[in-house]
């Protein structure tokens, strides 16, 4: 068995023959919580759609656990994704649904478990994010962060391998984004699960992923543990870690000359 | 001016292939309902759940139009009738235009707008929200799930539907024929009994209203599915969803009338 469950080899991606990824490379080893980072637009939630195989790459292939995502029949990816877990941006709870019946809902799915152990399973996974009390609740009842916990909750709600998070820290207030980072971290550990973590939050993610891959422009232009990514003097790594507006990263949108943009009047 | 001229053949050609792809979609995504529809019976609840949704909660627009219709029905006719002399025949006038046309008719029109709406816009939203997104990546078919089920309870509710419709517009017109103009309690339901025929009138009534349940139902749900995830995308289909169901429905009605009467 490989140390990566993941692996990203020689990954193309585009759309209407615009390349998004060009080549890239990246591996997730078992057990460790690993950070993609990159600007708005620069394809991060692509590459999680890629590994959960519901976008199929141009070039190149993912692995995951050994196996080549989009070669697989739809048994085949469903088998795959019965061993991920996903934590969508906006939390993606069922509305016609309360906290209790969302985090059941994977378990009903995929197992015949009996109704009191669907129960138990449901209670604890909810008592493991805080929110067990809150079981009775409709989604449209809760905060930003109570949402995101209850779609962690029912994320890890089989236990999966693979549990992939997308910008987990968007939107939080800082109590919310501290108590995501020690869920992540602990989810991860105790159920010795491998994390993918899609952000560009630098600080709170430094403080508790294994490795972090910087992406910007369709490839990977930077990667390494934290510590080894503050002291990178790479001009893009050092104006993202540092939030400086301008630098490889431009802060102006492709365009025109200011100057005759302005004096042409009304016909932009 | 040539250059005009091509710009606008281009449009034209390019709005009809759009609308040629569109209907080829739909087309895979019914094959795709009829595939996942046996996963979806082996969760009998998640129909059940729906045909209350679309069905029971359409009930109350459907008997009070349906009341109405029938009594606009019983005084148009009665006032024609009447100049001939036959204002007997009011009660088959009345029964056979509510189960040969307006039945399944009017029922498939009220429910493209309450019912097909509410299913275009509860799709779309959840298509914008990433519910259909996160149902897949839990392994589960949003098709089997969500879709399917929404179909089956579509294509069982509208013949329900229009035979109550019809039922109630009886009622409607029996209501304004008799007590109100004086029409013989007798001859009213008699002259109906008589002249409305099971299989010509009453089976091919049932047979419209399941197809416009499968034809309201289809462009409800193909439009939810394939709005653009935002909030206009979601608007805009919700609109289709009324005008493509309504055209559907009075097209497919002169042609299965064509055949029935031919």
């Amino acid at each position: 068995m490989t140390d990566n469950i993941v692996e990203i080899n020689n990954l193309s991606f585009g759309y209407k023959g615009r390349l998004l990824h060009k080549g890239i490379n990246m591996s997730f080893a078992r057990g460790k919580v690993v950070a993609i980072m990159g600007g708005s637009g620069s394809g991060k939630t692509t590459l999680l759609r890629l590994i959960g195989g519901q976008l199929k790459p141009v070039h190149g292939e993912v692995k995951v656990d050994g196996q080549v995502v989009h070669k697989q029949d739809r048994a085949g990816l469903y088998n795959l994704r019965r061993k991920m877990g996903m934590l969508f941006q906006g939390g993606a709870l069922f509305t016609d649904l309360s906290v209790f019946e969302n985090v059941a809902f994977p378990i009903r799915e995929h197992t015949n478990l009996p109704e009191s152990m669907v129960r138990d399973l449901v209670l604890m996974k909810l008592q493991a994010v805080g929110l067990r009390g809150a079981n009775k609740l409709k989604p449209t009842e809760l905060s930003g962060g109570m949402a995101r916990r209850v779609a962690l909750a029912r994320a890890v709600a089989l236990d999966p391998a693979i549990i992939m998070y997308d910008e987990p820290f968007a939107g939080l207030d800082p109590i919310s984004m501290s108590v995501i980072c020690n869920l992540i971290r602990s989810l991860n550990d105790a159920l010795g699960a491998t994390s993918i973590v899609v952000t560009h939050d630098v600080n709170e993610t430094f403080s508790f992923v294994d490795y972090v891959y910087f992406v910007s422009q369709g490839v990977v232009v930077a990667e390494g543990t934290p510590d080894e990514l503050r002291k990178s003097d790479l001009p893009f790594v050092h104006q993202f870690v540092h939030g400086e507006a301008d630098g490889p990263v431009p802060f102006h949108y492709p365009a025109s000359d200011y100057k005759r943009d302005m004096l042409r009047g009304h016909d932009v | 001016m040539f250059s005009a001229m091509g710009n606008v053949v281009s449009r034209i050609g390019h709005r009809l292939i759009e609308r040629i792809w569109r209907f080829g979609g739909g087309i895979r995504f019914f094959c795709y309902i009829m595939i996942y529809s046996g996963e979806s019976f082996r969760r009998l609840h998640l129909t059940i759940r729906e045909i209350y949704f679309t069905g029971v909660m359409s009930l109350i627009i459907m008997l009070v139009s349906a009341f109405f219709v029938g009594m606009v029905l019983a005084l148009q006719g009665y006032n024609t009738l009447q100049k001939f002399g036959s204002s007997e025949a009011i009660g088959v006038l009345v029964a056979l235009s509510l189960v040969r046309e307006l039945g399944p008719v009017v029922t498939a029109l009220l429910f493209a707008g309450r019912a097909g709406t509410a299913i275009t816009a509860e799709i779309g939203l959840m298509k914008a929200t990433e519910q259909l997104s996160a149902m897949e990546m839990m392994a589960v078919s949003p098709i089997a799930r969500v879709v399917a089920p929404r179909f089956w309870a579509g294509v069982i509710s509208m013949p329900l539907l229009a035979a109550m419709f019809s039922m109630v517009g009886v009622l409607g017109g029996y209501m304004v024929a008799v007590p109100l103009l004086g029409v013989d309690n007798g001859a009213f339901w008699s002259q109906m009994q008589a002249n409305v025929d099971f299989r010509l009138d009453i089976v091919n009534g049932i047979i419209k209203s399941v197809v416009f349940g499968v034809a309201c139902t289809m462009i409800a749900l193909f439009e939810g599915y394939d709005a653009p995830p935002t909030a206009e995308g979601v608007s805009r289909a919700t609109t289709r969803t009324v005008v493509n169901s309504s055209l559907a429905v009075l097209a497919l009605d002169f042609v299965m009338t064509s055949f029935m009467i031919g």
